[in-house]
């Protein structure tokens, strides 16, 4: 059972669900994640297993296509491009590199039994 | 509206046009020009180039019909004005109301009235009708004599020897040049202008122009002794304002002529300005077009309501004649109190510089170079301040290495004199985002003009840190070329290998796409294989276009834009079936919008069976050849355009490039196929095909140049293919065909040694490598189909994936479906909540519309 990136605690509310089979998430590849509220993530492993999830609508365009991103870095720190106007997110924070008022949500993630959960509701963000 | 009546299309009026355009945001005014030349205007001081093989068209200024707030009238001369009821009479018999005038009629070359200076052919060296009628005469004598051997005399002596002629030039002061350089520079002039094979005869005085029997002018006798045999002569000793309708007018006139302006360039009458060289700002007529710029700028700040004033002009002049440099700036021949001159004279290096100093030699005022102008491009933004050291070593820089920087100059100092752009503008310009030299001469004009900024601009844009620009991104030091060689060379087929072994990092948005499109180019296999699947973007992930809402487009292959009924109906069934926006593209195909991912193979699997492939509208790759219908149908065609056009896009389908490559082939020289405007095209003649390259619609449109000539269809397509490879082997990432050109080194020419003459000697393995490319395509749509993990990546969610994207919706306009509500791209309208779960941006849940 692997945790996930960030140390932040578990929020208390919601709970896991499953995303993916883990064999459906390549590396440097994301995919979309339904949540039960509506809302969506895009959840990604990088080239050395980490997981990610950060919020899948792109807020520069409003659509849902951030997992649908170029994954790569940006001076190390793991980052997706959105497919749309290319701002660069990190996956880490879910900061707008870019444009550094503009953050993404960030969903914990955990793989376990040959599968992969997301929470169902975001982190706290960090101050 | 108010009208603005600009008479004269010359240089200075088509610039005084422009400029009024640019101001007037506000569409206040309609701009009635009058141009009694035929043509529209065009650039004067390149006229020899006409003789070196440019066309007219090569010359034009920019089109002002462009623009509807102008009326362009040409052939059409203003006769008379009215200052009372403010109307300009026309040669049409047309009475235009103004607002306000502007006189832009120029000057008229002066013929000093000696014996015979009338006789046919005698000629001026003015306008495009001279140069025709100068080349008429040329074909019927051998020698030709140019009367005046200042800057422009000079310009007509070179016309002369470009028309095959043995040329004279005849200066009455004691050398060439006299306004521009001393004796010392004029000496070394006259002396390389020898060399050229033009005979100077300086400080000689013109008595008469003899006729021979024909009545034609034969001979040409200087001071008592000296006769030309010549049947051509070329006055060019100088210039007299066009004033007569100033003077008709009741205007106030200069002292030796032109229409008297005050520095805000407005005549004795309020209403009605003057630019130019029919213009006497001060007393003084200025007969080059740098002036005449300031002034149209002045009086177009004035109509939009500014305070500009002309200041005086800069009267630098660097230009290359006969292969000779020559350069005078400031005050050159050392008029200011006190000046001294410091003056390199270097016989055996045949070159002469002087620079002209304050008495404290520490401010430059001006200079004079000749031979090697080298450093006039850096010295002349110089002037008015101060010398960085010796001002030795800036006239000979070899003697210490050093010469003038352009990190030397002050923020205030010139850059580009013609269009009197500041080092200070240009720094900020690149500060706003102007990445090239390109980019430059588009937001301040500078390098417009005479060119000889050009180097500095570079300069600069290096200083700022800007065109480094080889390395791809943070994650390769190597440019996309660089990457193709290495590719080739090492024979690495992953991006994980390739970044491992000659990069850093994991990569990112632009380097991954480019190293997936050189490995597609020159590895062949499915884009979407392994691991290459994670470096496409969206588009060749899902081999569709996305759109603004999340969606996708899809296009099928319709080669040359040829298709059957029966095909066309399956595209409207399939478009009709999944509710899909239909629009017809300017490549010969139709564009299906607004499939969610989900439903791309459904889609492809009802094209492919129908027998439609991947049109590649979604990567850099060949996108479509269009065509005309050719001899086929055609009453003009000359050729198969279509079969043409179809042989060519199913060769190149699916071919992976810098950027996309568009062609069409048209039927004959119609050109109805738009030919001329794509990268590649075809143009049919009546002994087989032309082939023009580098062309592109788009942000700076271009039309292609002719490559080569009367080709048959294999020759043709043997070119096409070496053309195409050495592209993809060497442009840069995102360069398109023309910008491909124009960045390499030697142009056209190059590329034509490429391509025809197999200068490289690699025409055989760029053949060869588009032998692989086609013999391993396969459609890609095709591909994804017949394989289930691929085919499961087309879901819009991993844990949910049969549900659609509930953020896509519909509304119906003109009858289709289009994204509903206005979509804004761009900035946030809020931020995003930090974290809980009460106030989810972006995610209520519209109702869908089933499509």
């Amino acid at each position: 059972m692997t945790a996930t990136a960030t140390a932040l605690p578990v929020s208390a509310e919601g709970r896991w669900i499953t995303a993916c089979l883990s064999e459906r998430l390549m590396p440097e590849r994301g995919v979309a994640v339904l949540l039960p509220n509506g809302d969506q993530a895009a959840l990604f492993r990088t080239h050395d297993g980490t997981l990610y999830a950060i919020d899948n609508i792109d807020p520069f365009s409003r659509a849902a296509v951030l997992a649908r991103g170029i994954v790569g870095d940006r001076s190390g720190e793991p980052t997706v491009a959105s497919p749309m106007l290319k701002q660069i997110f990190s996956l880490r924070t879910g900061a707008c590199l870019d444009v550094p008022e503009v953050r993404q949500r960030t969903y914990r993630v955990r793989e376990h039994g040959g599968r992969i959960d997301v929470r169902t509701h975001p982190d706290e963000a960090p101050q | 509206m108010r009208q603005l009546v600009v008479i004269g299309n010359g240089m200075v009026g088509h610039r005084l046009v422009e400029a009024v355009l640019d101001r007037d945001s506000g569409m206040a005014w309609h701009i009635v020009v009058l141009g009694e030349e035929p043509r529209p205007a065009y650039d004067r001081v390149a006229l020899s180039s006409y003789f070196d093989g440019a066309a007219e068209t090569d010359l034009r200024m920019g089109d002002l019909r462009a623009d509807d707030r102008v009326e362009l009238r040409l052939g059409e001369r203003a006769t008379g004005i009215d200052r009372g009821a403010r109307t300009v009479t026309t040669s049409a018999g047309t009475t235009l109301h103004y607002d306000a005038l502007v006189l832009a009629t120029g000057s008229a070359p002066f013929v000093p009235p000696v014996p015979g200076h009338d006789l046919p052919g005698c000629h001026v060296y003015r306008t495009i009708d001279d140069l025709e009628a100068i080349t008429a005469t040329a074909r019927g004598t051998g020698t030709g004599v140019v009367i005046g051997g200042g800057l422009l005399g000079l310009e007509a002596a070179n016309a002369l020897r470009l028309l095959g002629l043995r040329a004279h030039v005849v200066e009455m002061a004691p050398w060439l040049m006299p306004r521009q350089v001393d004796e010392g520079g004029g000496a070394l002039l006259g002396q390389l202008i020898e060399d050229t094979g033009v005979t100077v005869h300086a400080g000689a005085e013109l008595r008469a122009v003899e006729p021979g029997d024909n009545g034609q002018a034969a001979h040409v006798r200087l001071g008592e002794d000296t006769r030309i045999d010549a049947g051509l002569v070329v006055f060019s000793v100088g210039i007299r304002p066009r004033d007569e309708l100033a003077r008709a007018a009741g205007l106030e006139l200069g002292p030796r002529g032109g229409a008297a302006v005050d520095a805000a360039c407005r005549t004795s009458d309020p209403a009605i300005y003057s630019v130019g060289e029919c213009a006497s700002i001060e007393g003084t007529v200025y007969g080059l077009v740098a002036p005449g710029n300031a002034m149209a700028e002045v009086v177009a700040d004035r109509l939009a309501g500014g305070e500009a004033t002309f200041t005086g002009a800069d009267t630098s002049t660097k230009l290359k004649l006969l292969g000779i440099d020559v350069a005078s700036f400031g005050d050159a021949h050392a008029e200011t109190p006190g000046a001294l001159e410091v003056v390199l004279n270097d016989a055996p290096g045949r070159r002469y510089a002087k620079l002209v100093v304050s008495d404290d030699a520490a401010t430059l005022l001006g200079g004079i170079l000749v031979g090697d102008a080298s450093a006039y491009a850096g010295l002349r933004p110089l002037v008015g301040h101060e010398l960085p050291g010796d001002p030795l070593d800036l006239v000979a820089p070899g003697r210490t290495g050093g010469g003038v920087g352009v990190g030397a100059l002050p923020d205030e100092a010139q850059v580009c004199s013609c269009h009197a752009v500041t080092k200070g503008a240009i720094r900020s310009a690149i500060a706003n985002g102007a990445a090239d030299v390109p980019a430059l001469k588009g937001c301040t004009k500078a390098g417009t003009g005479c060119g000889s900024c050009i180097p500095m601009l570079k300069n600069l844009l290096a200083d700022a840190g800007v065109e480094q620009a080889s390395a791809l991104c943070e994650h390769f030091a190597h440019s996309r070329a660089e990457l193709v060689e290495i590719v080739l060379a090492t024979g690495i087929a992953t991006f994980s290998e390739l970044i491992a072994k000659h990069g850093t990092g994991r990569g990112c948005d632009v380097c991954k796409p480019a190293v997936a499109s050189i490995l597609a180019s020159f590895g062949g296999g499915h884009i979407l294989e392994g691991e290459q699947a994670a470096l496409q973007d969206t588009n060749d992930h899902f081999l569709a276009n996305l759109q603004r809402n999340g969606t996708y487009s899809v296009v099928p292959r319709i080669p040359g834009g040829e298709i059957t009924p029966d095909k066309l109906i399956v595209i409207g069934e399939v478009a009709r079936d999944f509710g899909l926006y239909t629009k017809i593209t300017g490549g010969q195909r139709i564009d299906l919008f607004g499939a969610r991912v989900e439903q791309l193979p459904a889609i492809w699997g009802r094209l492919v069976e129908a027998g439609f492939e991947s049109g590649h509208a979604y990567g850099k790759a060949l996108r479509t050849v269009k065509s005309c219908v050719g001899t086929t149908w055609c009453r003009y065609g000359v050729q198969d355009s279509v079969g043409m056009a179809i042989e060519l896009e199913l060769r190149y389908r699916g071919l992976r490039s810098p950027h996309k490559i568009k062609a069409a082939v048209s039927g004959c020289a119609r050109e109805c196929a738009e030919a001329r405007g794509k990268d590649f095209g075809v143009i049919a003649t009546e002994n087989g095909w032309n082939l023009y390259v580098g062309g592109n619609g788009g942000f700076t449109p271009r039309h292609a140049e002719l490559l080569a000539s009367d080709l048959d269809s294999e020759t043709l397509i043997r070119y096409i293919d070496r053309f195409l490879m050495f592209y993809i082997r060497t442009a840069d990432r995102l360069q398109r065909t023309a910008a491909w050109i124009e960045a390499m080194e030697g142009g056209l020419d190059h590329l034509y040694s490429v391509v025809v003459e197999d200068g490289l000697g690699i025409a055989a393995e760029l053949e060869a490598a588009m032998a692989r490319h086609v013999a391993c395509y396969s459609d890609e749509w095709r591909g994804v189909l017949q394989d289930p993990e691929k085919l499961a990546r087309f879901v819009s969610f991993a844990n949910a994936p049969e549900a659609p994207d509930p953020t896509i919706t519909f509304e119906t306009e003109r009858e289709q479906p289009v994204p509903a509500g206005p979509v804004a791209l761009g900035m946030p309208s809020r931020r995003p909540p930090a974290g809980g779960d009460t106030a989810h941006t972006g995610s209520a849940q519209p109702q869908t519309m089933e499509v």
